[in-house]
């Protein structure tokens, strides 16, 4: 075993040091590998019920309260996560295996003398006194309310492992830096440095200015890496929950703060042309007011939705693909499925650093704009 | 037909528009790199984040649409 992993280290070494094809050619025999293990884990939901492609897909795109690794002989191997509600009476917590992977309201757990259900990922308490859940027509819960849920998901818990990684690369960087003498980057700091020279040579600089980019570089580089790692994360097939920069809360907090700090490095030229539109006649500027006040909302709403819908749309092509073949139920078009899957992985790659780089970009262009000094 | 089909038609549709319209940026990106190509960097990069803001038109199409289906 430990010959294997020495010799395995060789051999990744000697391919990564090579020459950037086979590089390539690695990267997508690690990528056929781990879609085998994708394709099988769908191949045992087939079994239960018919294959419903459009189920499967939210489910792999929606956030969840345990983190569904793969299925072993029909049972889901899975991580169980902490479950942390604040009810009427008091903050609740345990373990989400309590569940026993239902997602139907079949299994009530009892805590602290209240039972609580969990239907499509969202966790019902049930009023007192009751034993199980009952629907009305439209299959909604007629006795039971959701209490405020505050559980670690599975987005959650892949945004704390993005956010060590991240400390832990640039933790190390910056530890490179003070240590080397001559300042040359050495090891992982070799690499950092290009893609931070990056964002402060291509967004930084031409979009806010020579003069006032340095205040916003920190916040331009944290979102830039940020995203990126967690586009990165998203693809990994085996994490198929790790989809945390598909998810609309994620990328509207993200947005927010680009509003707030875009709202508040406003100068008095950037409100002038917001409320009071500079060399235009009185009528128009009256006609432009609304126009643009609205506009001030609607960028970081379209930050918010290019990212999500990117993520999301990435994803759901994916699985729509792999899907195929459980829908024709033939081998013979797993092949196809397989070869325009990897393909659409491929271009998600490139993707993920250019959603990254459009969000940074755009914030900087914002910021840009808000700081415009009047000419 | 039901919503779903419909939906399905207005994400097609909004596909068209950005086809269109990616079409359009970069056709002119590379009729503008190759009468300027020392400029190649500088197009190619906004050609980009034009293209991520047509794009960006059809998926909120796809996203309602997948809202309605």
């Amino acid at each position: 075993m430990c010959t294997f992993a020495a010799k395995f280290i060789k051999l990744f070494n000697k391919v990564t040091t090579l020459n950037p094809l086979r590089t390539v050619l690695f990267s997508i025999l690690f990528l056929t590998v781990s879609f085998l293990g994708f394709a099988s884990e769908e191949k045992t939901n087939q079994k239960d019920a018919p294959f419903d492609p459009k189920e499967m897909i939210l489910h792999h795109v929606k956030d969840a309260h345990e983190f569904h690794l793969w299925d072993w002989k029909g049972s889901p191997v899975s991580l169980s996560l902490p479950i942390i509600l604040w009810t009427d009476g008091g903050l609740i917590t345990f373990s989400s295996s309590k569940f026993h992977h239902d997602d139907q309201g079949q299994t009530v757990v009892e805590s602290n003398g209240n039972s609580f259900v969990k239907l499509h990922e969202k966790i019902y308490q049930l009023e007192a006194g009751e034993t199980s859940i009952n629907y009305d027509s439209e299959h909604h819960p007629t006795n039971a309310h959701k209490p405020i849920d505050l559980s670690i998901t599975r987005n959650v818990f892949m945004m704390w492992v993005s956010v060590a990684l991240l400390l832990f690369i640039f933790l190390t960087t910056a530890r490179n830096y003070k240590k080397s003498k001559d300042g040359v980057p050495k090891g992982i700091a070799g690499f950092m440095e290009p893609l931070i020279i990056f964002v402060r040579d291509e967004i930084g600089k031409p979009m806010i200015g020579e003069h006032k980019y340095k205040k916003y570089m920190p916040y331009l580089l944290t979102i830039f890496f940020f995203i990126w790692i967690n586009n990165i994360f998203g693809l990994i097939p085996i994490l198929n929950g790790a989809n945390l920069s598909g998810n609309i809360a994620f990328t509207f907090t993200l947005a927010v703060f680009t509003f707030i700090i875009t709202t508040f490095s406003g100068n008095k030229n950037y409100w002038k042309h917001i409320f009071w539109m500079p060399g235009v006649p009185v009528p128009m500027k009256i006609f432009l007011m609304p126009i643009e006040i609205i506009g001030m909302f609607v960028k970081p709403i379209s930050l918010m939705i290019r990212l999500f819908a990117n993520i999301t749309a990435g994803h759901v092509i994916i699985l729509a693909l792999m899907s195929l073949i459980f829908v024709f139920k033939s081998v013979a078009i797993a092949p196809v499925s397989v070869a325009f899957s990897l393909f659409i992985t491929v271009i998600e790659i490139i993707v993920t650093a250019i959603q990254a780089y459009i969000f940074t970009i755009l914030s900087a262009l914002y910021f840009g704009m808000a700081t415009e000094e009047e000419h | 037909m039901t919503i779903t089909g419909i939906a399905a038609i207005g994400a097609g549709l909004a596909a068209i528009g950005a086809g269109v319209g990616i079409g359009k940026i970069g056709g002119s990106a590379m009729e503008a790199m190759a009468r300027q190509p020392e400029m190649h960097g500088k197009i190619q990069s906004s050609a980009l984040i034009l293209a991520a803001f047509v794009e960006a038109v059809a998926l909120f199409g796809v996203v309602v649409a997948f809202l309605q289906g």
